[in-house]
C-alpha cells in the first residue's frame, strides 16, 4: 500500500473479518453446539448463546465413544508415522547425496516414483502386503517349486507355510505409510544446498561420515525437521482410508475413523452436541501441533513447494 | 549436477538407504506390481482362483455407465472444490497482505483447518446443512426459498461436499499465496504507483501474474487433494449417495473392492487412477515452464 486509501484500507479490514469468519463459522458453531442439552441442540434454528453443558457433552463423548482409546491410537500411529518417515528418508538422502555408488541413481529414481502414487490408490495389494508381510517370499517359494525340491531331498512331504500378519496392529497402520518417498526427496533437496566446504573439511579433520551426519548435518537440518514434524503428524493423525481397512479389532480403531460411531443415525436422538463435543476432541492434538509450530510449519509447507 | 565431495565407504551408504528401499519395496512396487497384474484377471471373492483376462477388467469399467458417472462426478468435484477454496484463499490472503498491523495474528486465526482432518470437516458440515436442524440449510430455505435436502437431491449433497472440502484447503492455499505476495518485489510495486496505477490494477497486472507458479501448483494439489483425501469426507457424509451422486473415483475404487469384493474390477480402477494421477504430475511438470512468468 503506497498511497493513502482510507476506504479501500476499511474495505479490506472488512473483507478480512469476513474470512475470518467464514473459515471459523463452523468451529465456533461446533463449540456452541458441545455446550447445549440435546433438546436445545435439536431446536430448530439452534440458540447461539453457549450453553453449561460442555463438560457434560464431552465426558459423554469421551466414554461413549471410547475416545481415550481411539485418540491413544491415533497419536501412536502419528508419532510413528513421524517419526518412521523422518528418520528413514533422512539417513536414505544423507546416502544418495554424499555417498558415490553404483545404485545410487536407480535408488532414487526408484524413491522418486513413489512420490506420484499415494496410499489410496494401492489398496487393495497393500491391504494383502499387510496381511501377509512375507508374502512376496511366499510367492518366490511357490515360483521355484522348492517344496517339491525339500522333499525330493528329505524324502518326507514338506510344504512351507509362511505367515506374518500385520493387520490390527500398529506397525500395520505404520509402516505403509512410511512408504512415501516425499521427506527424502526434501532432505536431498536441502542437502544439496549444504556448501561443499563443510564436507570437505570433514573430510580433511579426519571425520568419519556419521559424525559429519551428527554434528554438521543434523543440526543444520533442525527447521526442516520441525516443519516436517508438523506436516507428517497431521498427515498422519488424519488418516482415514488405510486404517479403516487395516483395523478391526475395536481396541485399535483410530479417533478419526471411530468418530463414526458418534454420528447419529436416521433413527437416532440427534445427539449433535455429543458428536460435535467428541470432534472436537479428536482434532485437538493436530490443531495444538499446528497451532504451536506454526512458524516452522508455515517455513516448511513453503520449502516444499521448491 | 555440480562436482559433489563424496565419503568413502563400503557398506554404509548401502546401510543407510537400506530401510528405505525395503519399505519402498515391500509396501510400494510389490502391492503395485500385484495390483497392476491383478487388473487383468478375474478372481473369485476370496482371491482363490484367478483367470487372466487381458484387458477384459478395462473394457468393462469403460462401458460401465456408472463407472463413467463417477468419473465425470470425480472431475465436477474436484474443479468446484479447486475454484471455490483457491479464488476464496487468493481473496483473504491478498486482503490479508494488505493488513500490514495484524499479520501473524490472522495467520494464526486462518490455519488451523489444514490441522483438521476432512472427515472431521464433513461431520461439522453435515451438521451445519443437515436438512432437518443445520443452520445453513435453514438459511437457505427462508432466504433463498429453495427446497435444500442433500439425503435426496445429488446436486445438494455434491454442494455439501464441495463445502467441506474447500472449508479445509482455504488455509493451505492462504499460506502459499500470503508466501507468494510477500514475494513480489516492492519496488514493482512503488513503480507502478507513480505511474498511476490503483490498488486493484496493479494486483491484477502485476501480483496476479507474478503469482502464477503459485496459482498453478495449487491448482495441481488441490485437484490431488480432491481425488485422494476426500475420501474421509464421502465415506463420513453420503458414502457415496444419494443415488451415486458423490461416488468419486477413489471411493468406487473402494466400495467395489472391499464392500463388493470385485478384486479385477477394483485393481483397474487403481490403475487408472495411477495413470491420472501420473499425467497431471507430468503435465504439471511441463507446463511450469512455458505458461508461467517469473519475475526475471
Amino acid at each position: 500500500m503506497v498511497e493513502k486509501t482510507p476506504i479501500l484500507d476499511f474495505f479490506t479490514y472488512a473483507f478480512l473479518m469476513l474470512g475470518i469468519l467464514i473459515v471459523g463459522f463452523p468451529i465456533i458453531y461446533s463449540l456452541i453446539a458441545a455446550t447445549l442439552p440435546l433438546d436445545e441442540v435439536s431446536r430448530v434454528p439452534m440458540p447461539m448463546i453457549p450453553g453449561d453443558q460442555f463438560l457434560v457433552n464431552m465426558t459423554e463423548a469421551w466414554t461413549r465413544g471410547n475416545l481415550g482409546t481411539q485418540i491413544t491410537n491415533s497419536i501412536i500411529m502419528a508419532t510413528g508415522i513421524t517419526f518412521g518417515k523422518i528418520v528413514v528418508s533422512m539417513i536414505g538422502a544423507f546416502s544418495i547425496v554424499y555417498f558415490d555408488y553404483k545404485f545410487r541413481k536407480l535408488a532414487f529414481a526408484s524413491v522418486f516414483c513413489t512420490l506420484m502414487l499415494p496410499v489410496e490408490v494401492r489398496i487393495l495389494p497393500t491391504y494383502e502386503m499387510a496381511a501377509n508381510v512375507l508374502s512376496p517370499v511366499q510367492t518366490i517359494w511357490d515360483f521355484l517349486h522348492l517344496n517339491g525340491l525339500v522333499s525330493w531331498f528329505t524324502g518326507n512331504d514338506f510344504s512351507l507355510s509362511l505367515n506374518w500378519s500385520l493387520l490390527d496392529s500398529y506397525p500395520g497402520l505404520i509402516f505403509p505409510l512410511i512408504a512415501s518417498a516425499t521427506c527424502t526427496f526434501l532432505f536431498r533437496q536441502f542437502f544439496l544446498t549444504i556448501p561443499e566446504e563443510l564436507c570437505e573439511a570433514a573430510k580433511i579433520d579426519g571425520a568419519t561420515p556419521m559424525i559429519f551426519f551428527r554434528k554438521i548435518l543434523f543440526p543444520l537440518s533442525k527447521t526442516n525437521i520441525a516443519a516436517l514434524v508438523v506436516i507428517e503428524f497431521v498427515y498422519g493423525y488424519n488418516q482415514y482410508l488405510w486404517p479403516l481397512l487395516v483395523t478391526t479389532n475395536t481396541k485399535m480403531t483410530t479417533a478419526v475413523i471411530g468418530l463414526q460411531n458418534l454420528i447419529p443415525q436416521a433413527d437416532d436422538l440427534p445427539e449433535w452436541n455429543i458428536a460435535l463435543g467428541g470432534a472436537l476432541l479428536v482434532m485437538l492434538p493436530p490443531v495444538l501441533v499446528v497451532l504451536f509450530m506454526q512458524r516452522w510449519f508455515v517455513k516448511g509447507l513453503i520449502e516444499k513447494e521448491k | 549436477m555440480i562436482k559433489r565431495s563424496f565419503f568413502k565407504s563400503r557398506y554404509l551408504p548401502y546401510l543407510l538407504i537400506f530401510p528405505q528401499i525395503l519399505v519402498t519395496l515391500t509396501f510400494f512396487y510389490w502391492p503395485a506390481i500385484q495390483g497392476i497384474l491383478q487388473s487383468f484377471m478375474l478372481s473369485d471373492p476370496f482371491g482363490r482362483k484367478s483367470t487372466f483376462v487381458w484387458f477384459y477388467n478395462y473394457i468393462e469399467l469403460f462401458t460401465d455407465p456408472l463407472y463413467l458417472k463417477s468419473i465425470l462426478i470425480t472431475f465436477v468435484f474436484s474443479l468446484a472444490t479447486a475454484a471455490v477454496s483457491i479464488s476464496l484463499g487468493l481473496f483473504i490472503a491478498s486482503m490479508a497482505n494488505r493488513a500490514l498491523k495484524a499479520k501473524a495474528l490472522v495467520r494464526t486465526m486462518l490455519i488451523w483447518p489444514y490441522a483438521v482432518a476432512p472427515a472431521i470437516s464433513g461431520i461439522m458440515w453435515l451438521f451445519l446443512l443437515h436438512p432437518s436442524y443445520g443452520v445453513v440449510a435453514l438459511a437457505i430455505k427462508k432466504w433463498m426459498g429453495i427446497d435444500w435436502n442433500p439425503v435426496l437431491y445429488g446436486s445438494d449433497a455434491m454442494i455439501m461436499i464441495v463445502m467441506a472440502s474447500a472449508w479445509k484447503e482455504v488455509s493451505y492455499n492462504f499460506v502459499f499465496f500470503m508466501a507468494g505476495m510477500q514475494a513480489v518485489p516492492k519496488s514493482l510495486i512503488e513503480a507502478a504507483a507513480i505511474d498511476g496505477a490503483g490498488p486493484l490494477r496493479r494486483f491484477w497486472t502485476i501480483t496476479f501474474p507474478l503469482l502464477s507458479p503459485t496459482f498453478f501448483f495449487l491448482t495441481v494439489m488441490n485437484i490431488i487433494y480432491s481425488f485422494f483425501e476426500t475420501f474421509g469426507i464421502i465415506h463420513t457424509v453420503t458414502q457415496g449417495g444419494p443415488g451415486g451422486s458423490t461416488n468419486i473415483l477413489v471411493y468406487k475404487v473402494y466400495q467395489d473392492g472391499f464392500v463388493g469384493l470385485n478384486l479385477g474390477s477394483s485393481a483397474a480402477q487403481s490403475v487408472v487412477l495411477m495413470s491420472l494421477i501420473i499425467i497431471i504430475t507430468v503435465l504439471q511438470f511441463k507446463f511450469v515452464e512455458k505458461k508461467v512468468q517469473y519475475s526475471g
